[in-house]
């Protein structure tokens, strides 16, 4: 399969809130950089894993159902699954696909970090 | 007949280069051209569905066939996998594609025999929202009331210098009675529906070759909270249609007369 061409840092904002800086392609091969972040932005005191989107250059349908996967993975660890940095394209996305009713979107960082579980 | 207006060149350069990718309308079902043939039930107005909106277990199921031997481009599988969609299914089952084919935003009416791999069965009616497609992949999202709630995607790519083709379904069984369903067969039938479309699509292409089959277990609780979605069941709405028919007919009949002698 093709090299994802996407890069995820992670950044722990609080003990309870981690952010995922996405910068690149969401697609079906960059499954194992998202849970990798993900494994990463988790800890036992993590109640929100945030999404940063602002860097998203472009998304398919396999990346979108990657998004399901891993909400039903922080789901299951009773954490939060929220996003922020959405254009107007990706929002549209988000409601088509119906995400947005399971996945919080606020517009800001400072939105986000405010809205989430502590 | 109306005019898109023409983009400028900044709103151009402001999409992504998927926003042409995606099914630009709402999420809810319209079928703009009804196929002659076709019984067009529970698909009009009905809503798109994710897994998330489903009731049973979450399953991500991958159906993949080497085309080893084949010189053939991803692009040009999924080409013609497009154009010929309804010819690799297993016989019995109808998929309606649209005037403009499998594009973005189209509705496709189905007409099946579930469990949907036997000449034999109980009728369906249903259909699929074309949500993404491009030169390597297409994605076909289920409607309410269909067996279950979630997205196929079809894809194709180069894996050690062989073309793959593949098939990978990410769903929850839409209500408590197809989740019954699914445990005791449905869920075996619905693979070997898959297994055969990709067998077909590799002897299309004049390939026999194995179809291989990956089972994840993405979620092992139900939704109950989505039991309630067996109120729009398809299955049977389906039958109820095909039972009464016939007393529909003949209310017809009489429903006419009046009109004639006016």
């Amino acid at each position: 399969m093709p090299q994802a061409k996407v890069v995820m840092d992670v950044r722990k904002v609080s003990p309870t809130a981690s952010i995922i800086d996405i910068q690149g392609e969401v697609s079906a091969f960059a499954e194992d950089t998202l849970m990798e972040a993900y494994a990463e932005a988790s800890t036992p005191t993590t109640h929100a894993i945030i999404l940063n989107f602002s860097g998203l250059e472009y998304m398919n349908s396999s990346g979108i159902g990657l998004l399901v996967t891993l909400l039903i993975r922080v789901n299951r660890q009773k954490q939060h699954l929220m996003a922020y940095g959405l254009s107007d394209h990706y929002r549209r996305i988000f409601e088509l696909t119906r995400l947005n009713e399971a996945i919080g979107i606020y517009e800001s960082e400072a939105d986000v970090l405010a809205a989430a579980p502590k | 007949m109306t005019t898109s207006p023409t983009p400028s060149n900044e709103e151009q350069i402001a999409q992504p280069r998927d926003a042409a990718y995606w099914a630009s309308q709402g999420s809810t079902f319209k079928v703009t051209n009804a196929p002659s043939g076709a019984l067009n039930l529970n698909v009009e107005g009905r809503l798109a569905l994710s897994p998330l909106q489903g009731f049973g277990q979450m399953w991500q199921k991958t159906y993949r066939v080497r085309l080893k031997g084949a010189d053939i481009e991803p692009t040009e599988v999924i080409k013609q996998w497009k154009e010929n969609f309804p010819k690799f299914w297993p016989r019995g089952n109808r998929f309606y594609v649209p005037l403009t084919g499998i594009a973005p935003g189209e509705v496709a009416v189905i007409n099946m025999l579930i469990p949907g791999t036997l000449p034999v069965g109980l009728p369906l009616s249903t259909g699929v929202l074309v949500l993404y497609a491009d030169d390597e992949s297409f994605t076909l999202m289920t409607p309410q009331g269909h067996t279950f709630a979630g997205w196929i995607t079809f894809s194709s790519y180069k894996e050690d210098d062989c073309t793959v083709a593949q098939a990978q379904v990410l769903l929850r069984s839409y209500d408590p009675i197809y989740e019954i369903a699914f445990r005791f067969g449905a869920s075996k039938a619905e693979d070997s529906f898959w297994k055969r479309t990709l067998a077909s699509l590799a002897a299309h292409f004049g390939i026999d070759a194995p179809v291989e089959v990956q089972r994840i277990l993405v979620d092992p609780k139900v939704q109950w909270s989505e039991a309630k979605n067996v109120w729009h069941n398809s299955a049977i709405r389906t039958m109820l249609y095909q039972v009464t028919l016939p007393v529909r007919r003949v209310g017809r009949l009489f429903r006419a007369t009046p009109e004639k002698k006016t």
